[in-house]
């Protein structure tokens, strides 16, 4: 049977562009898109996506059951964390007034500071909306065929800070550093949309479909 | 850093792309899907979709056209034109679209913003704002929000309005000069600034373009954050390829 990969549906966010793209790459896989724990659980490798609000995103794992079964499965399924999936991925949000999440990764995430003039005099706009360079720090096979600096696609008005340097995978500027990416041993995690990025996102997305940690 | 982002924008009447002048004397600029298909090639950023007369008539988009356009494109697509409820606005985003764009319904009602932004995330919702100049002559410059596709006056300034669906939690902003759209004259620059130098969001700039000059302005003088543009792609005036190039000889940051 052709191996599955699981998209976590727990409502929120859009899942169409998302299952489309992991179609076009993955033409030999399976796709399972799925809010049932046990479904998840026998599919072969797991996205957790995810838009809007770190409270909500958090209740609605919490009452599908599937907060510890991502947990679970993270310990030896390869998993694909995207925006806000990423951002849960860590132990604390200080989105809405403070969120314990998962905690797959040590460290928490903290808003973009204030916006204030940049070097041009211009103020700097809260969410961070649009294509941004990723700087690869580390070699990873997520990576492969991939050039150093090339643009993805962002929207988030918070962002990682994993306290374990190691984890940090790829970095982008606004107007500090912050983490684009982060990987440690089976999970990886994207704070931009590959869905959204056209063919080099479609590449991220097909290396993971083929990585086997 | 982040790049500033190229938006052509198709305005959709009755599963057609077309091209209207202030609005109104409406013409054919092809289909959505082979439209949005070529500006994905050209290195589009993004892609905004109108239905342009749907508020007016008063009847729900078209979503069978967003799932076809949706599943043509790998770059983000905002969708507008009739959006007056949370149930729209999940409609849409499950036809494929990124981000859903509000304006006769947030004039009505701006707790409705606040209620799709609350559910769906603000990242999602941008506020689109038609604005006409209304001060006479030597008189500083005042703007007036239009709804309806521009048909219908609300005596609400626009500058203070920007401000409000910024508190109310839109995401960002899609700001078009009636007085310039269609009209090839460039963007209302004074406008933009007037509404990019108060809020904290991005904004859009949109309506005049009608020179690679006009974006560069609309960047700079505007202090936009992306430039919306429809007629000099549509009719090949300039491919989107062609602006990215002439910015980046210009010193702005685009995606190349």
């Amino acid at each position: 049977m052709a191996a599955a990969i699981g998209v976590i549906d727990y409502g929120m966010g859009n899942l169409h562009s998302l299952g489309k793209a992991l179609e076009r790459v993955s033409a030999s896989s399976r796709l399972v898109i799925s809010y049932d724990p046990e479904e998840l659980m026998n599919c072969d490798r797991l996205v957790l996506p995810g838009v809007g609000g770190v409270r909500e995103c958090m209740n609605e794992l919490r009452r599908l059951e599937l907060n510890e079964m991502v947990v679970e499965a993270a310990r030896n399924k390869p998993t694909l964390g995207i925006c806000l999936g990423m951002q849960v991925m860590l132990e604390w949000s200080d989105e809405n007034e403070g969120v314990p999440a998962l905690g797959l990764f040590p460290g928490k995430v903290v808003r973009f500071p204030d916006p204030k003039p940049d070097g041009d005099g211009e103020r700097l706009k809260v969410p961070h909306m649009g294509w941004n360079r990723v700087r690869q720090t580390q070699d990873h096979p997520i990576w492969s065929g991939v050039p150093d600096d090339s643009w993805f696609y962002f929207v988030h008005s918070y962002h990682a800070q994993p306290s374990n340097p190691d984890h940090v995978l790829g970095l982008s500027q606004y107007p500090n550093d912050f983490a684009a990416a982060v990987a440690r041993d089976n999970i990886v995690a994207f704070q931009f949309h590959p869905e959204k990025s056209q063919n080099l996102g479609m590449m991220l997305l097909a290396n993971f479909t083929h990585w086997d940690p | 850093m982040l790049a500033k982002r190229i938006i052509p924008c198709l305005d959709i009447d009755r599963g057609r792309v077309v091209k209207g002048v202030r609005f109104q004397d409406v013409q054919d600029a092809g289909d959505p899907v082979e439209v949005a298909r070529k500006y994905d090639y050209q290195g589009a950023d993004e892609l905004v979709f109108l239905d342009i007369t749907a508020s007016h008539e008063d009847r729900p988009i078209l979503f069978q056209t967003v799932e076809q356009v949706a599943r043509e494109i790998y770059i983000p697509l905002t969708v507008g034109g009739g959006v007056r409820t949370c149930a729209d606005v999940r409609a849409l985003l499950s036809a494929g679209a990124d981000k859903v764009s509000i304006n006769t319904a947030a004039v009505e009602n701006p707790g409705f913003v606040t209620e799709a932004g609350g559910r769906y995330g603000v990242q999602c919702i941008v506020v689109a704002i038609d604005a006409k100049r209304v001060n006479k002559k030597k008189e500083p410059p005042r703007w007036e929000v239009f709804t309806h596709g521009g048909r219908r006056a609300t005596g609400i300034d626009a500058i203070e309005w920007a401000q409000k669906m910024v508190e109310h939690g839109a995401g960002e902003l899609l700001v078009t000069s009636m007085d310039r759209d269609g009209t090839k004259a460039g963007y209302d620059n004074e406008l933009l600034r007037a509404i990019s130098d108060t809020v904290a969001v991005p904004l859009i700039a949109s309506g005049g373009v009608g020179t690679l000059d006009h974006l560069y302005e609309g960047l700079e003088e505007g202090r936009a954050d992306a430039v919306l543009a429809a007629s000099i792609f549509h009719q090949g005036t300039y491919t989107v390829g062609a602006a990215k190039e002439f910015l980046d000889g210009r010193g702005v940051r685009v995606r190349i």
